[in-house]
């Protein structure tokens, strides 16, 4: 799907405020997104960081949103426990999922959190959708509808050419 | 030197009722709930170092607020790298206190490496306009007139001395009714 459609879809559902660690998946998309007039980046340095600061917007009435790579999903634990799912504070992550299906696919630094990303998720009882070519508003509905509904962050797993 | 409760309890002074105050795990949100517990008040009382990147959000989106972030040396040093992003958006209604007593004192009084630098300086180097260091009440009472007045960013490093407050409570609000108070403090 196309990066503008991609981003158009999450606009009109509300959400306008992102911070975020750039992520290849995204190459273009990511830069859609920092120079979108309607959206506010912070280019954060860490992903935790990006969630302290995207998870403020629901302090305002919006929902904020995190775009990231996977790797990071280790550094969004503790915030993810001891911050969003204790106080119920939702975001939507949208997660760059590199070493989709493990070796030999990608880098090796991927292999293992390529397999692993979606168990974390279910571990931390966090949920997640799997974004396809032809299931954007489908995909979104639904995780938007589940983060609404339990106050928590969801994730949307994002594989390299799904948007371009 | 300061001690830790007394500094906080000199910042209270100068937070007005509208204004917001992130604080940090540990002692430092046990203080402040036990000074005044305002609805105002976001008691980050998990997530060690997340309070400056929580802080620098509201701040950004709630620009008509004046935001506090009240953390301590183990905390800023958790997240030193947040202290450049801060610097490079620069929300004038920011003002970030760190609470340095050289020691992780909610673990037992274990000592930090802070005092082998200047967070004060660090913040200057990041890109602050405005940061002070400050050891003793006076400077922290003309400090903080500066920071509120000051319209920019600023951050004040309080060397405080480690004074743990036998029986200080836990707060003991839930984790959704800080929450809940806070958002209706947020957008009043």
């Amino acid at each position: 799907m196309d990066a503008h459609e991609f981003w158009a879809a999450l606009k009109g559902r509300g959400l306008n405020f992102f911070s975020g660690v750039p992520d290849s998946t995204f190459q273009g998309t990511y830069n859609v997104m920092v120079n979108d007039p309607d959206i506010r980046y912070i280019p954060a340095v860490r992903e935790d960081v990006a969630l302290g600061i995207a998870s403020a917007t629901y302090f305002t009435g919006g929902l904020g949103g995190v775009i990231m790579q996977n790797s990071g999903v280790g550094n969004i634990v503790n915030p993810l426990t001891s911050f969003n799912l204790m106080y119920k504070i939702p975001a939507l992550l949208v997660v760059g999922w590199r070493g989709y299906g493990g070796p030999p696919n990608d880098a090796p630094e991927h292999w293992i959190m390529g397999v692993k990303t979606p168990q974390f998720f279910d571990l931390l009882e966090v949920p997640y959708e799997i974004l396809e070519p032809d299931n954007l508003d489908s995909a979104l509905d639904s995780l938007l509808a589940n983060v609404k509904e339990r106050s928590i962050p969801g994730a949307l797993l994002v594989r390299a050419g799904v948007i371009s | 030197m300061i001690a830790r409760y007394q500094a906080i309890e000199q910042v209270l002074s100068h937070v007005e009722d509208g204004d917001l105050l992130v604080s940090t795990t540990g002692m430092i949100s046990r203080e402040l709930f036990t000074l005044d517990d305002r609805p105002g008040n976001f008691y980050m009382i998990g997530s060690m170092g997340l309070a400056s990147a929580m802080g620098l959000g509201l701040a950004i989106q709630a620009p008509h607020k004046r935001v506090f972030v009240l953390e301590g040396d183990g905390s800023a040093m958790m997240s030193l790298g947040t202290l450049p992003l801060i610097a490079s958006e620069a929300p004038p209604n920011l003002v970030h206190i760190i609470l340095d007593n050289e020691a992780y004192e909610s673990t037992g009084g274990h000592v930090s490496i802070s005092s082998k630098f200047d967070l004060a300086q660090t913040a200057s180097a990041a890109g602050y306009p405005w940061a002070r260091r400050v050891e003793d009440i006076e400077a922290l009472e003309s400090a903080l007139v500066k920071a509120k007045n000051g319209g920019k960013l600023g951050l004040i490093l309080i060397k405080c001395g480690i004074a743990p407050i036998e029986g200080i409570p836990r707060v003991s609000h839930t984790p959704e009714e800080i929450r809940d108070r806070f958002k209706s403090a947020v957008q009043s």
